[in-house]
């Protein structure tokens, strides 16, 4: 069942067009990345379902019930433009959005306490924000984000201003909130982060959804027609009517070669015909990555 | 509701804690004080220092014993000396200056003139002065020879005092006195002038801070803008509020202190001579009260202020204070948080800043005319107008209005009031979330009618 659905949602600055008609569907306990180039709309989508703004039209569920104001509790919101004020401690500020979001002060406190020790930024709970650095600050504000429990999570642009290690801890941190039951959005334009957590993705072009889908879907359906073929030891294959050769490399010993299909010959048809060449590694269709796939259709679309 | 009371709770805490906030809150009602008390301790410092003046006329003795001994100073009439001889040795003799006065004095007005190592006080100089014009004036109307005139001049010295009364609706009179009028209505105009201006660009700063900081976006996916727009003009009001309180009680404290230890060494009735002497000097035209420098009159003439000033409608007074300070400190501050969701830092409210300030700067003229003529058509309808009224009103109430423009402007106050805070509340929440582009007033009004 979806947790969060949005259906023909539209909004309108002044002139311009932010949304036009656009649905998601997020299935519980799932994460969904929310793609699209640079002011196609996705803020305005994530603000709309944070009821920030309003759509002109359109509706939106929580739960398969209408979306009320009193759900800023169930949602939990990271903005990719996210600050703390500066010269507040840190553990009281972060108590302060505790309660915004209507934690009671003891709980909160209970909560933030086992937070700041998870993600080892306990000593840092008397300082003041100015004293800390762009990471420990990001730290800080996903505890805040997180800390109400809430159903529905919405990151923007997470990673951001993390080093790997961080980065890592934080993904650890949002996959075990899935595990726990929390679905989560997840807007980004780094590509690698998608294919490794989303499940499903809806790409967001000019304020129209161009593309959407479960991301193993996509990728295959963009995959048509590719193999990645290794061979042990040195070895080279010739292109015939069926397929061509699109890349021949070898490195360490490994032959990796790339062939797109002309003809709808089969895969075991071409195994056939490159058996004989060297003993086989492995056979798979190779996938495009998110990366490519993004610029592929975005441009496609300008 | 719950959450406003979180914001307001912040705003106020995190304000009140601030180094400024607690310098400025005790160093204020020290000034204060000190501006209060000072001068008081030098007048008295000043009547305690005794001058002897030698008295010069090269024996032509025709203003001997004119000019009178006051309690500072003493006019010592010296014959058969020579002011060169007495230049270099005057202080040695215990004088504090010489006075010499030419014969020539009674048809040459500047023929007289005094030496001394200080420069003399004005109070001497004037009391020196008014004798021996008094004298030339009396020389010279005996020139004509008329009979009894020693009589006819004690006969037409006169004091005069004007006193002003007011007919309450009852018909009683009522001592009033313009000079506290004037005092409240200025103290209550500029008043409002400052706590409006003061926290509302506060209110402004606060908001451009959330802006810059990028707090805003969290704190309104969990509260409504609105909520946090209103948290924060409350907040400052508070805090406002908390800091009149302090300087009040410091200001009484510190002053009473000083009154009661300083000034208990000398004896009363001086003190409550010189004080309202020196108070209603400045008064005295305006007051139209005709005081002769005699001091006599002016014990009674003080304890009269004072009931004058108990005369004062206090309680309407307050309410109204009250009333327009809360409607007229919303009002502004709405507007200022307005701008300050419009821009992306402090530098670029100056083009929004100027339209505001000017009424503002306005009402504070207009009550400073107000003062002169509280009746005046600029003056009514300036306390009708809602954007000056909260300073005009204010400043008209101690001359006594008409309840009924009270009523009216209060209404017109409320509506405006009200849209104020409503527009500003959809300006904000537009503008919180624009970032990079240069706001104008037209691009606000755009957002205005942005739906939800």
């Amino acid at each position: 069942m979806a947790l969060f659905e949005a259906k023909n949602v539209t909004k309108q600055y002044g002139s311009s067009l932010a949304l036009d008609n656009v649905s998601i569907s997020v299935p519980e306990q799932c994460i969904y990345g929310l793609l699209g180039p640079n002011g196609a709309g996705k803020t305005t989508l994530i603000r709309i379902i944070n009821q920030i703004t309003g759509p002109d039209s359109g509706e939106l569920f929580l739960n398969g019930k209408k979306l009320v104001p009193s759900d800023v509790q169930l949602i939990g919101y990271l903005p990719e433009e996210r600050g703390l004020y500066k010269k507040m401690k840190v553990g009281e500020q972060a108590l302060y959005f505790a309660q915004l979001k209507g934690l009671p002060k003891a709980e909160a406190m209970r909560r933030l306490k086992y937070w700041f020790k998870k993600l080892d930024i306990i000593d840092w709970w008397g300082k003041k924000v100015e004293e800390l650095s762009k990471g420990m600050a990001q730290k800080v504000q996903f505890v805040t984000t997180v800390l109400h429990e809430p159903k529905l999570l919405i990151f923007d642009e997470p990673f951001t201003g993390f080093d790997p290690l961080n980065t890592k801890i934080v993904k650890d941190e949002i996959l075990f909130l899935r595990e726990r039951g929390a679905t989560i959005i997840f807007s980004t334009h780094n590509m690698e982060s998608v294919e490794e957590l989303c499940d499903n993705i809806t790409l967001i072009n000019k304020a129209k959804t161009i593309l959407e889908g479960s991301v193993n879907e996509i990728r295959s359906k963009w995959a048509a027609n590719e193999y990645d073929l290794v061979f042990n030891g040195n070895v080279k294959i010739e292109g015939n009517g069926h397929y061509n050769i699109l890349k021949q490399q070898n490195d360490n010993d490994r032959s990796v070669i790339r062939l797109k299909t002309t003809s709808d010959i089969s895969t075991n048809d071409i195994l056939q015909n490159v058996m004989g060449a060297g003993s086989i590694i492995s056979f798979n269709p190779a996938l495009p990555s998110m990366n490519e796939i993004f610029i592929r259709v975005v441009e496609a679309r300008n | 509701m719950n959450k406003i009371s979180v914001i307001i709770k912040r705003e106020y805490i995190t304000r009140v804690r601030k180094k400024s906030f607690i310098i400025m809150t005790i160093l204020a009602p020290i000034l204060m004080a000190a501006i209060i008390t000072v001068p008081t301790i030098l007048m008295m410092n000043q009547s305690g220092d005794y001058k002897k003046i030698a008295v010069i006329e090269d024996n032509s003795n025709l203003f001997k014993g004119v000019i009178k001994n006051t309690k500072d100073a003493e006019f010592v009439y010296l014959e058969n000396t020579r002011v060169d001889d007495l230049k270099k040795t005057f202080e040695k003799a215990g004088y504090y200056g010489i006075l010499y006065i030419s014969p020539e004095l009674i048809n040459t007005p500047n023929a007289a003139y005094i030496i001394s190592k200080k420069q003399p006080p004005i109070g001497l100089l004037t009391h020196i002065e008014s004798s021996l014009k008094k004298e030339i004036e009396r020389q010279k109307l005996l020139s004509y020879k008329i009979e009894n005139l020693d009589d006819i001049m004690k006969n037409v010295e006169t004091n005069v005092s004007v006193q002003t009364k007011k007919l309450d609706e009852s018909g009683v009179e009522q001592g009033t006195s313009t000079g506290i009028a004037m005092a409240l209505a200025y103290i209550l105009g500029f008043l409002m002038y400052m706590l409006v201006f003061i926290f509302g660009a506060q209110v402004m700063r606060g908001v451009i801070e959330e802006k810059t900081s990028r707090v805003v976006e969290v704190i309104i996916s969990s509260v409504k803008p609105i909520q946090l727009m209103m948290g924060k003009i409350i907040g400052i009001a508070l805090v406002g509020l908390t800091q009149f309180l302090i300087w009040i009680f410091l200001t009484v404290g510190i002053v009473g202190v000083l009154k009661t230890t300083i000034l208990a060494k000398t004896n009363v009735t001086e003190i409550s001579q010189t004080m309202p002497q020196n108070m209603m000097a400045g008064n005295q035209q305006t007051a139209g009260t005709v005081k002769t420098a005699d001091a006599s009159p002016a014990l009674s003439e003080f304890s009269k202020m004072l009931d004058n000033a108990m005369n004062q409608p206090w309680g309407l007074i307050i309410v109204c204070f009250i009333f327009y300070f809360v409607t007229g400190y919303l009002l502004y501050a709405s507007v200022f948080a307005a701008i300050g969701s419009a821009v992306d830092n402090e530098t670029e409210t100056q083009q929004f800043m100027l339209p505001v300030t000017i009424p503002i700067i306005l009402g504070l003229m207009v009550a400073m005319g107000t003062m002169q003529n509280p009746e005046s058509p600029l003056s009514f309808w300036c306390s009708m107008i809602p954007l000056t009224s909260p300073i005009v009103m204010m400043a008209r109430i101690p001359f006594g209005v008409p309840g009924w423009q009270i009523a009216v402007s209060m209404a017109i106050m409320l509506v405006t009031f009200a849209a104020f805070v409503w527009m500003a509340a959809k300006v904000y929440r537009t503008g919180i979330l624009m970032y990079g582009k240069k706001t104008s007033w037209k691009e606000m009004w755009k957002w205005l009618r942005y739906s939800g």
